[in-house]
């Protein structure tokens, strides 16, 4: 029987790679040509090509021009039809009688999108650590089927960020299954996502929904690489499970739990899509936070203005390279730990 | 009961209950039902019909409410089931109703008019599945069309992701060059620079391209992945460089070494980038949302926040497509989340 399906499965397997084997003829003999010039180590430039193409048609070349686009005005969409104006951008964006009152400046929409993105950052990064370490710490308990746990935590981060922003519209409408259980339990429904405190609350308990399994599976990682004879000796010598957790668990993790720190930093620094379905940054401007400001300022909004978009983009990759070189040398320094081990 | 009990809660080695054990428990069945719980709602909300969704407090099961055709009224009648005085139960069709009284028939005998008291009567419901919310935005919108676009797009990026990313990996693990380091490099620096960083110019980019509302504008600015580039190449690292030099000495073309040996024997890491990069590009919403600003070209995600964005909203439907939306990932998870789990476990990404 198994011999049958196998049978099945290679031939099954040769008619769909049929045209791959075809492709590969096809491209030989040119491909030999230019090998016959490069020699077979210059082939490498050949290998290379397409995606450096697209890197740099894509990502590189965007990346230099934005600095010009930072420093040019008008609506104009291509860079040679613009403006130059310096820093006049990046003067208005800043021209604040105070920071910490966004109506005081010129761009307020800006401000406020900086103190809700902060305040954001804050809240959902403090919950999202907490929420992934008692996962992963439950996850790596004695469990009965823990790769069927494991898959419920990680259900919802497979989610699409419309269908994730769908689901909990949904649910906390003002006729939606919240309100039904807060009815059920006594109280008075409430409109969620119409009540500013409240819609702040749920673009975090979202953001956290549909992202905590996947910091909770690296921690689990983390977790399943401490040595087992240390959790046996502190069982023999009677420990507490909370000391035990003080003493071992937490220090022996704490390279990974940093890493879970500066990746949900970075992530929360730039949160758009689930947030954008659930409120569209509302109510009012209550959550409206950067990525939408630079979306609506340079491509929504009546009065476009791609420069200014460009010059909050580029002061919001700033603070990201600085997380991500941070998050780069914290992966280094432990895969160096991880080698003298 | 007790047996059960005794059963439910024995623990091996006679062990007592510690906190941490309820404590376990307790976040394992609150997590189940909190990650699955609300999906689970939307697919049910997605098979009732527009009155029933707009009922509060709503039901769990999707009842309609009857109608019939009375002979002599135009419209349907709604259907109610009325107590009589004498506790016998009939059910009459509404006519209209005034105040606390409503004119009532008895569909049988159409001809007389019954007054009964709102007080004695009840809808007549049963269950009935809203097919129709799934067949509708097919027929009627142009769901058919995104759903093509998006599988479209899917498929392409997919397919030229695996193609790009796993060249650059083999020429960056098994050959020696000048620079191949600052390669190394620049693909590192580029994961510092998200999407949302380079919105303005990549956008202008593409409409130099031509690809302003094209699907290929979507597809060809992703295809690049240095994640995906990172993770093929570990994996060839540990493919014997000995194979690749007897292949040499039988005269294999450097193509052909890449296609028939190094490909094959990167199958394993090539499925994982194929199903991350799946389900990247089936989740994939600011950038097609910048990109396609006509209706034939949007991809799912996009037409159905369009739909979603709506000053009248038409729950029944968006439920309906949410739901068709979600179910490629949903068996992604089935089938292949074991695959995922280890693969994020391996490297750290998503």
């Amino acid at each position: 029987m198994g011999d049958v399906r196998n049978g099945i499965a290679t031939r099954a397997g040769a008619m769909i790679l049929a045209p791959v084997g075809w492709l590969a003829n096809v491209f030989d003999a040119p491909l030999r040509m230019l090998q016959r010039r490069t020699g077979s180590n210059g082939m490498a430039v050949f290998f290379l090509a397409p995606n450096m193409l697209v890197f740099g048609i894509f990502v590189l070349f965007p990346l230099v021009i934005n600095i010009l686009y930072s420093m040019t005005g008008g609506g104009a969409l291509f860079l040679g039809d613009r403006t130059f104006v310096g820093a006049d951008q990046y003067g208005r964006l800043f021209s604040c009688g105070s920071y910490l009152d966004p109506k005081s400046c010129t761009e307020d929409l800006f401000w406020i999108a900086v103190w809700n993105t902060l305040a954001f950052v804050v809240l959902q990064v403090a919950m999202m650590v907490a929420v992934a370490l008692v996962t992963a710490l439950v996850l790596n308990r004695e469990l009965r089927a823990r790769s069927f746990w494991r898959a419920v935590f990680f259900f919802p981060v497979l989610l699409s960020p419309v269908v994730v922003g769908l689901i909990w519209r949904w649910i906390l409408q003002r006729q939606g299954l919240l309100n039904l259980m807060v009815f059920e339990a006594g109280g008075t429904p409430v409109n969620w996502l119409v009540e500013r405190n409240w819609a702040f609350t749920a673009t975090i308990m979202v953001s956290v929904w549909a992202h905590v399994g996947f910091y909770a599976l690296i921690l689990l990682a983390g977790l399943q690489a401490i040595p087992k004879d240390l959790y046996e000796a502190a069982e023999m010598d009677g420990t507490r499970p909370l000391r035990v957790f003080w003493r071992i668990t937490l220090p022996l993790l704490a390279p990974n739990l940093l890493v879970v720190l500066v990746l949900t930093l970075i992530r929360a620094v730039q949160i758009f899509d689930e947030v954008y379905v659930l409120t569209g940054g509302g109510p009012g401007t209550s959550t409206l936070f950067l990525t939408q400001y630079i979306y609506e300022v340079g491509f929504a909004s009546m009065l476009r203005n791609p420069g200014l978009a460009s010059a909050a983009s580029i002061l919001m990759g700033a603070v990201l390279v600085v997380l991500t070189l941070i998050q780069l040398g914290i992966a280094r320094r432990n895969e160096q730990r991880g080698k003298m081990r | 009961m007790s047996r059960v009990a005794e059963f439910l809660f024995r623990r091996r080695g006679g062990a007592g209950w510690h906190w941490t054990d309820v404590f376990t428990w307790f976040w394992l069945i609150g997590g189940l039902i909190v990650m699955f719980g609300p999906a689970l709602w939307l697919v049910n909300s997605s098979f009732k019909t527009p009155a029933a969704l707009a009922e509060f407090p709503p039901t769990v099961l999707p009842y309609v409410t009857a109608e019939a055709i009375v002979e002599g009224y135009e419209e349907p009648l709604q259907l109610f089931e009325v107590r009589n005085d004498d506790g016998s139960v009939r059910v009459l069709a509404e006519v209209r109703r005034l105040g606390t009284v409503a004119q009532m028939v008895d569909p049988a005998n159409p001809g007389e008019i019954i007054r009964v008291n709102i007080q004695n009567r009840t809808p007549k419901r049963s269950i009935a599945f809203a097919l129709d919310n799934y067949v509708q935005p097919f027929l009627a919108f142009d769901f058919f069309l995104y759903l093509r676009n998006s599988v479209f797009v899917t498929v392409v990026a997919t397919l030229i992701t695996l193609l790009t990313n796993s060249m650059a990996a083999f020429a960056l693990s098994k050959y020696n060059f000048r620079g191949r380091s600052a390669v190394m490099m620049l693909i590192v620096a580029t994961l510092m620079v998200p999407l949302s960083v380079i919105l303005v110019p990549l956008y202008s980019v593409i409409s130099a391209m031509g690809l302003f509302n094209s699907l290929w504008g979507v597809i060809l600015p992703t295809v690049a992945t240095p994640t995906g580039v990172f993770m093929l190449r570990q994996y060839m690292l540990t493919i014997p460089d000995e194979l690749i030099e007897a292949a040499r000495m039988d005269k294999a073309s450097e193509w052909q070494i890449y296609w028939r040996i190094i490909l094959p024997l990167t199958a394993p890491a090539l499925a994982v980038l194929a199903i991350f990069s799946v389900v990247w590009r089936w989740n994939d919403f600011l950038w097609p949302l910048i990109v396609l600003s006509r209706k034939e070209v949007y991809t799912l995600q996009v037409g159905l926040n369009t739909y979603a964005g709506e000053l009248n909203v038409q729950w029944h439907y968006i439920l309906a497509m949410t739901v068709v939306t979600m179910i490629p990932v949903v068996l992604v998870f089935i089938f292949l989340q074991r695959f995922i789990t280890t693969g994020i476990a391996g490297s750290g990404l998503k």
